[in-house]
């Protein structure tokens, strides 16, 4: 089963690489032109064109486009001077920095709110926390995040506004980025815990003695957990994206911060460095995801 | 998710809301009280006051225009993208499941290809690489657009093609294309419709995001831009990062409730599980 599954992810990235070596010649009009203007002299423009290879065939470049990822060749930053491994590994401690708290934001938030309000069907309980989530769900993160911002650092002025320098830094990026994240979580926790309540295994703990809240905290949150981590997986990916926008919105130093100065310098290498790398670490996520589904659900185990 | 009677206030509130979307929408022309581009220097980053009654940017152009322009553009791009990824993504997703076979084997991995990108990456890269436009935004959001309702569509294919009445369909001479308009598309207005009413949500929220990194259409009021340069200012205008973050929520979060709506109408399962 996982040899399937891995076998599946080789045309999965095949296909996410050659999408991502294609970018340069979705660019309107000649890259080189693009990126120096149209005035620069010709040998610097025939330099450039030769250090980014597309003074060869497509094929060609296909090949060492290829052949270079093998050995974690990305090319070099044309704005940055730099190979474009060595600036994305030098971003990446910050963005998993953030992505890593806001998703164990996300759970200590989500888990809670899942279980009251699974437990409190009906109730007014139920419907606060399934508008506030609803709320959460619609919020745009890079409004969120200017409003932490007003709250917290300007008015208060407890924490910092921007920039990544401590702990505190941390803590409004990444209420930022896990908020949709805790959002959906606790929707989906509350629908799967609604389908294994009435299971007859709970009735049998209910009538060997077993506490309610044992019952509810072990014994039904632990089979209604399995298909929330398949959806998790899924949903890292508005962890993914959303941390662009977050980094954005707090000057983080991160990848997405790095991929939109690429996008801005028009430093096309280091933008397919980028989006190859939160790609393929999202793809690796997504893998981790139905690693652990399996590894807890003892049928899919075999 | 909620009771009878409160349903019905709540479902009048949403369409309500929508109802003024749409309308501040389409006649942004007649209700702005000023030319959303035009500039007054000398009111920069005014707060509310009452010619502008959502205050001024850093150029002095006023922000309720500005935010009824705005609206344009994102409902625009949401009503657009979504109808052209519900026809393209329908028609791929029925091919896919009727032919079978490698044709959709290999949309499957496009499909697979495509969902590897998270969330609005792909539209990220796309409009960063292409430049930002209205098309590019256009086209970009469709490309990830489609592939959900492609997934609906085949899924239902898949499900009823070897059921008697469409094999006596076929034996009678049924077309193709009469078998997806007559037996398969009929079922699937429900959960195309509640998919369509989620996918536009989803596409304000891309387009504003797209819009606030600078990679939005160019030269026309959009909320993410006026967002944008609000949070610049959060100090001395915050009025200007409020107001049309409010827009952009209010409208998303209606969307979304019509779309749960919708989704306890025509699936009971998941209404009865909901209370």
């Amino acid at each position: 089963m996982i040899r399937r599954r891995l076998l599946m992810l080789i045309p999965t990235v095949l296909g996410v690489v050659t999408l991502v070596f294609a970018f340069i010649h979705l660019v309107p009009g000649d890259p080189v032109d693009v990126m120096l203007g149209e005035t620069a002299n010709v040998s610097d423009k025939a330099a450039l064109r030769t250090e980014l290879g597309l003074d060869r065939t497509v094929p060609a470049q296909y090949a060492a486009y290829i052949s270079g990822l093998t050995t974690g060749d990305m090319g070099r930053s044309f704005a940055y001077r730099k190979p474009v491994a060595e600036l994305i590994v030098a971003r990446l401690p910050a963005t998993l920095e953030l992505a890593g708290l806001s998703l164990v934001i996300a759970l200590l938030v989500a888990v809670p709110i899942g279980v009251v309000t699974a437990v409190k069907k009906g109730t007014l309980t139920d419907r606060v926390g399934l508008t506030v989530s609803m709320v959460g769900v619609s919020m745009p993160n890079f409004w969120l995040g200017p409003l932490l911002i007003m709250f917290f650092s300007i008015k208060l002025g407890v924490l910092p506004v921007s920039g990544r320098d401590g702990f505190a830094s941390l803590i409004l990026p990444a209420i930022t980025l896990g908020t949709g994240l805790a959002a959906i979580l606790s929707r989906m926790l509350r629908s799967s815990l609604l389908d294994v309540m009435g299971a007859q295994y709970l009735q049998a703990a209910r009538a060997r003695g077993v506490s309610e809240a044992r019952v509810i905290w072990v014994h039904a949150l632990r089979n209604a957990a399995l298909p929330v981590i398949t959806i998790l997986g899924l949903q890292l990916g508005s962890l993914f994206s959303g941390a662009i926008i977050t980094e954005a919105v707090f000057a983080w130093p991160g990848i997405g911060t790095l991929l939109l100065t690429a996008i801005q310098s028009r430093d096309y290498p280091l933008v397919q460095g980028c989006v190859l790398v939160i790609s393929l670490g999202y793809v690796a996520a997504n893998l981790l995801a139905d690693l652990a589904y399996r590894w807890a659900d003892p049928r899919v185990r075999k | 998710m909620t009771g009878r009677g409160e349903g019905k206030f709540f479902r009048i509130a949403v369409l309500a809301i929508l109802a003024v979307m749409a309308f501040g929408a389409i006649a942004a022309p007649l209700l702005s009280p000023y030319d959303p581009s035009e500039l007054h220097l000398e009111g920069g980053l005014e707060g509310p006051s009452r010619s502008h009654p959502l205050g001024q940017d850093k150029l002095g152009r006023d922000v309720l225009s500005g935010i009824l322009h705005g609206g344009r553009v994102s409902l625009t791009v949401g009503v657009l993208v979504v109808g052209i990824s519900l026809l393209i993504g329908s028609a791929i997703g029925f091919i896919s499941g009727w032919m079978g076979g490698w044709v959709d084997e290999l949309i499957m991995r496009i499909v697979d290809i495509l969902l590897a990108f998270p969330g609005i990456l792909l539209a990220i890269a796309l409009t960063g690489v292409l430049g930002p436009s209205l098309k590019n935004v256009i086209f970009a959001l469709c490309i990830l657009g489609w592939v959900g309702f492609a997934r609906l569509v085949r899924g239902e294919v898949l499900s009823i093609k070897e059921r008697p009445y469409i094999t006596s369909a076929k034996v009678i001479g049924a077309s193709p294309t009469r078998i997806a308009l007559k037996h398969v598309f009929p079922n699937l207005v429900g959960p195309l419709a509640v998919q369509a009413t989620f996918s536009v949500a989803a596409t304000v929220l891309a387009e504003s995001s797209l819009s606030f990194l600078g990679l939005g259409p160019q030269n026309v009021p959009t909320w993410g831009a006026i967002l944008s340069e609000g949070v610049d200012y959060l100090i001395f205008a915050p009025h200007l990062a409020l107001f049309p973050g409010l827009a952009i929520m209010i409208t998303v979060l209606a969307i979304n409730t019509l779309g749960d709506d919708l989704r306890e109408r025509f699936d009971p399962v998941e209404a009865r599980r909901r209370g």
